[in-house]
């Protein structure tokens, strides 16, 4: 079946293009109907990736944060308008030791591989995860990035000594919002404080038990672990930051992503004994885990709904600028683009 | 209950040198119709695609349909009319036979020759069918129209905002569309087109859904060209 791909040719430019899709494989095809823009598909669109990335991974479409309905499913198993949360990560191999979103051989939609901005999306069968009845469809559509909070938590749990009287959270964005709401439900016990650098954003985070302005950090205040969520060129200041203000033998999870290299203070790290652990991807476990998290926490979905930004509807190729656009203008939340296009 | 019905009428006859009627020239690894059916056995919504063809190639229709598909019972392939119209009618009778006809019953007509039509333009059509009894896919003209009475000198030219490229899917309820056909005589039938110009012509609303600019007719060598370099981004 002719397929009808959204690639973005150019940075700001979209074309339709076109794929075959095999409805007699094994593949589950899913139409897309909520999708959401992501801080690296905006680098994209904005051409703020390394000419030589722009170069190597265009056309491609953008958008690894969705949510669809099934359209159709030779084997049956799936049934027609079940809605699912399509999984990004895409491995083709098992390895006992490594997780799949770490393999190296494992491709990412919007990354390397085109992304679901698409009229349908040819899913493997286990890359798609069943969405629970009465489910909030435009929190759903970020699934993937509340998965990644989630896979943080747990490996942070597995890494990290024993005592988490507090936690600290750099950052006041979303991801911040979203991994400091799960730590405050998954680990009642920690004081969660958020380290931020906008007052009026670190106002909703109501939940947490403080927040600091990241000029105004009291001196002697002193986290266990801590959970980096700034990224970007911002991201250095933020792990040094860190640094300075956790105590020894911390574990200091890192989450921003970074186009830049960043100077980390080794001496301070070193002298006090720091790990370190980098996550930005997730494995589908992490979904249907973070969905079974949902199911059994309603008002955690309630809050996230709290960081749902622009809602754009999008029938046409101008509504997908457009809902770019309103992304990039936004002071924060997750612009969710409702896709009938 | 929601039909489809794929019109592949078509004999050729622009497409050149060609043997076989443009429907069954290969676009990538498939015969166009058999691209443009499996957009529509996708959706569950449609109990039956009906395609229509020349009695003469109605095996040869099966036998790769079934090729391609696989045998299916949500495909059958029936005779064509010998205008398009007519081929809308025999669509109608068979499901009038099969199914019995409902005043909700409603019929997706599409060319065979329009493979790349997307899952939106389709829902929309049902949608819009549904909502106001009939519906023709459009896109905004970008030529500039010029009237002609006399194939010499222009006569006219119209305002472009006004003025629309007709594609396909249309879709109305079935029910109408016979009422309406049977009340036209002979000489009104012989200027028809298509099946949008059957409610037009009687006065009644034809919602417009927006098609695409892609969804093209496949019906000069050209167009075979576009097609192939369309799918040339497949990666």
């Amino acid at each position: 079946m002719l397929n009808t791909i959204y690639r973005l040719v150019e940075p700001m430019r979209f074309e339709a293009q076109f794929t075959d899709i095999d409805i007699k494989g094994d593949d589950v095809i899913v139409r897309p109907t909520h999708l959401s823009i992501c801080n690296a598909d905006r680098r994209y669109y904005q051409g703020k990736r390394p000419p030589e990335v722009l170069q190597k991974k265009l056309p491609m479409a953008l958008i690894h944060e969705g949510i669809g309905k099934v359209v159709f499913d030779k084997k049956g198993e799936f049934l027609p308008g079940q809605r699912v949360v399509m999984v990004p990560n895409n491995p083709v191999e098992e390895d006992e030791v490594i997780s799949e979103n770490y393999l190296r051989s494992s491709s990412f939609r919007s990354s390397g591989t085109d992304g679901f901005m698409q009229d349908n999306v040819a899913m493997k069968r286990d890359r798609i995860v069943p969405l629970h009845k009465g489910m909030n469809k435009k929190v759903a559509s970020f699934t993937e990035l509340a998965a990644v909070s989630y896979h943080t938590i747990n490996r942070f749990g597995e890494i990290a000594h024993k005592r988490r009287k507090t936690i600290g959270v750099w950052g006041d964005g979303n991801l911040a919002f979203i991994t400091s709401l799960f730590l405050k439900k998954r680990m009642p016990e920690s004081r969660i404080i958020i380290f931020g650098k906008n007052d009026w954003k670190m106002v909703n985070f109501p939940f947490a038990d403080g927040t600091y302005n990241i000029t105004a950090i009291p001196k002697d205040l002193f986290v266990d672990h801590a959970f980096e969520c700034v990224g970007r060129e911002a991201s250095g200041a933020a792990v040094n930051q860190i640094i300075d203000h956790i105590n020894p033998e911390g574990t200091i999870a890192i989450m921003g992503v970074s186009e830049v290299f960043v100077p980390i203070n080794t001496r301070m790290m070193l002298e006090k004994g720091l790990r370190m652990v980098g996550s930005s991807r997730c494995g589908k476990k992490d979904f249907c885990d973070t969905l079974e998290f949902y199911r059994n926490n309603p008002e955690v979905v309630e809050y996230m709904q709290s960081i749902v930004g622009s809602v754009v509807r999008v029938k046409t190729m101008t509504d997908i600028n457009k809902a770019f656009e309103e992304d990039i203008k936004a002071p924060g939340g997750k612009t969710v683009m409702i896709w009938e296009k | 209950m929601i039909f489809a019905a794929v019109l592949a009428g078509g004999i050729g006859k622009r497409m050149g040198n060609v043997d076989k009627p443009k429907q069954f020239l290969m676009i990538g690894k498939k015969p166009i119709i058999v691209h443009t059916v499996e957009q529509f056995c996708i959706h569950d919504k449609f109990e039956k695609i009906i395609v229509l063809c020349p009695k003469q190639w109605m095996p040869y229709t099966k036998d790769l349909l079934d090729k391609y598909l696989g045998r299916t019972d949500r495909v059958c392939v029936i005779e064509g009319g010998d205008i398009r119209n007519q081929t809308i009618m025999n669509a109608i009778d068979w499901i009038e036979s099969n199914y019995g006809l409902k005043e909700d019953t409603v019929l997706v007509t599409h060319d065979a020759v329009r493979p790349f039509v997307t899952s939106r333009i389709i829902e929309d059509n049902i949608l819009a069918a549904k909502k106001y009894g009939a519906c023709d896919t459009v896109v905004p003209a970008t030529d500039t129209i010029v009237q002609s009475d006399d194939e010499k000198c222009i006569a006219n030219i119209p305002e472009r905002s006004k003025f629309w490229h007709g594609q396909t899917p249309q879709s109305f309820m079935a029910v109408k569309f016979k009422e309406l056909y049977e009340s036209l005589t002979e000489e009104e039938k012989d200027i028809l087109t298509d099946a949008a110009k059957v409610f037009v012509m009687k006065g009644e609303k034809v919602r417009m859904v927006e098609g695409e600019n892609f969804n093209i007719k496949v019906t000069y060598p050209y167009d075979l060209q576009l097609a192939e370099t369309l799918l040339e981004g497949d990666k």
